[in-house]
């Protein structure tokens, strides 16, 4: 199993102890509310990724042979959903990212938040990440 | 009186559950749910008629061909025209938008004036945009006040004899605003400038007699009015039908067709290429019979008595930020809540089984003037209860504290 698969695990498995949907999405509140890492001076249009609804500002750094993200959000929810996506993609190597699978969205049952409708930027994020991962491991040789 | 019971058992939709919660759809500006008379309709179309219009002399042929003709004098009586040759079908509300804004480029050239408002729907932007580039005509936009209404002196300060065409909202999509369109005729009517009315946001709320009005065009979709997805209807007075040429080609529309030239089929079937939404059009005339039914004086009143119940509550939450205070308004509430995103609220209302739109409801420059990313719209229909927005109420505060 790798990390990537690891780390899906163990946030499934912390989220099912949740019974109900309102403990659920406090959860992510409370993660939407920590403070985090993200220098603000990244939050410009080249960073931007751009939902319908809420913002998304992403961006990479390569530590050794790891890559680190971080994001942030105008929306409360997505910055809590981020913050769940930062802890499974950062610090990985870019092989491990690019060639993750990310089923946890779906078994933690926030696939919803992925469609098209929600136009959160969320699915263009992950998109994104992949592709900083495809071009450290390009610039690494 | 309206007979609440019978309205609200003929939608089916009303009794889906979402996330173990009965549905509240208060999202009726973007599109009203479909009473069984006008589900019926299409499945009887199907099932026992379904054929071409116009061409073939047999059974089937002909009683379409005679429901979608009743659908089109429903439709003329229904906002009051005076011929069913004023009376195009088209896809929608959009579609009866670039009809116009294409065909009309014939009488424009460069330095005419186009005048639109700072509330319009991009339905009602964008096509005149393109017609402005097409022709060098000048796109004028109107001010909005920041109750939310159209800036009268300003329109009026615009208007000259340059303006061509203004094209304004009956009601806007994001602030509910009732534009006063007669007062507007009237100034327009100082000079030779065209009245474009876009219905959408009117027709199921409230009576529209567009010959009272003395617009020159009129347009609404179907699907605002309780009937399908994809038909509109474009009303224009047939002196300036007559005059405009043909938006698209094809079957229907012509008289007579050689390689050399064609000519082209009379009122109002010179506007609609290809064969039509049939069974759409039909349900249409359906979804008319259902509303009038009902009568539409006693739902402009009805949703009125919900809309003032909802300002009662909403008066009294501090945090609450309405986006559209005219006095003049329909069932349209658009509002933020302070420090909390748009986005946020929306995710939670639809777990809890609401139905409301969030972000910025297809009027981007509205929003921008206002300093909005977005807002939470909350749109009313026939089958909304004050009980309804009771619970509303109720969700919106549990959903602020969950995220403040």
């Amino acid at each position: 199993m790798t990390s990537v698969e690891k780390i899906q695990n163990e946030i499934v498995e912390e989220l099912s102890l949740f019974t109900d949907w309102i403990e659920k999405y406090e959860y992510l509140i409370g993660l939407g509310k920590d403070e985090i890492d993200f220098d603000k001076k990244f939050m410009k249009d080249e960073f931007l990724i751009n939902g319908c609804q809420s913002k998304v500002w992403l961006y990479a750094k390569q530590n050794n042979s790891k890559v680190t993200f971080h994001a942030y959000s105008d929306a409360i929810m997505t910055k809590g959903i981020i913050a769940l996506l930062i802890k499974v993609f950062s610090n990985q190597s870019p092989d491990d990212i690019i060639n993750s699978k990310l089923d946890f969205i779906d078994k933690i049952g926030l696939k919803s938040h992925l469609s098209a409708t929600r136009a959160n930027g969320l699915m263009s994020m992950i998109k994104q990440i992949k592709i900083y991962a495809i071009g450290f491991k390009e610039k690494n040789g | 009186m309206i007979d609440f019971e019978k309205i609200r058992s003929s939608f089916p939709i009303l009794d889906v559950k979402v996330n173990d919660n009965k549905l509240v759809y208060f999202d009726n500006a973007a599109t009203t749910q479909t009473p069984t008379q006008v589900t019926n309709s299409i499945r009887n179309y199907f099932n026992k008629q379904n054929s071409n219009i116009h061409r073939g002399v047999h059974h089937l042929s002909n009683i379409s061909t005679e429901d979608f003709e009743q659908s089109r004098k429903k439709v003329k009586e229904f906002i009051g025209a005076e011929k069913e040759e004023e009376i195009v079908f088209t896809r929608g509300t959009t579609d009866s938008i670039n009809l116009v804004a294409t065909s009309y480029q014939k009488f424009l050239k460069n330095g005419d004036e186009i005048l639109i408002s700072e509330m319009e729907h991009h339905s009602n932007i964008v096509p005149w945009q393109l017609c402005a580039e097409k022709t060098g005509a000048k796109l004028k936009v109107v001010s909005v006040t920041k109750e939310g209404e159209i800036d009268m002196d300003h329109l009026e300060k615009l208007l000259n004899e340059k303006t061509k065409i203004l094209s304004i909202t009956h009601i806007s999509n994001t602030l509910g605003t009732i534009n006063p369109i007669s007062e507007i005729t009237k100034l327009a009517r100082k000079y030779d400038t065209k009245v474009f009315i876009d219905g959408a946001q009117a027709i199921a709320h409230q009576k529209v007699n567009v010959t009272e009005l003395d617009v020159d065009f009129y347009c609404f979709s179907a699907h605002k009015l309780y009937g399908p997805t994809g038909v509109g209807v474009l009303y224009g007075k047939e002196e300036i039908l007559e005059k405009l040429p043909p938006y698209q080609g094809g079957g229907e529309m012509i008289e007579l067709v050689t390689f050399e030239k064609t000519t082209y089929a009379k009122l109002p079937s010179k506007f609609e290429a290809g064969t039509p939404n049939i069974s759409g059009v039909i349900a249409l005339g359906k979804a008319i019979e259902f509303i009038e039914e009902i009568n539409l004086d006693l739902i402009f009143e009805y949703e009125d008595m919900l809309l003032n119940h909802y300002n009662e509550k909403s008066n009294k939450i501090e945090y609450y930020e309405p986006f559209g205070t005219s006095l003049n308004k329909s069932a349209i509430a658009s509002f933020n809540l302070k420090k909390v995103h748009h986005y946020d609220i929306g995710v939670l209302l639809d777990n809890m089984g609401i139905a409301v739109r969030t972000g910025h409801h297809c009027t981007q420059p509205l929003h921008k003037k206002f300093n909005l990313a977005g807002t939470i719209r909350a749109s009313f229909g026939i089958y909304n209860t004050k009980s309804e927005i009771d619970y509303f109420f109720d969700c919106l505060s549990k959903a602020y504290k969950m995220l403040y």
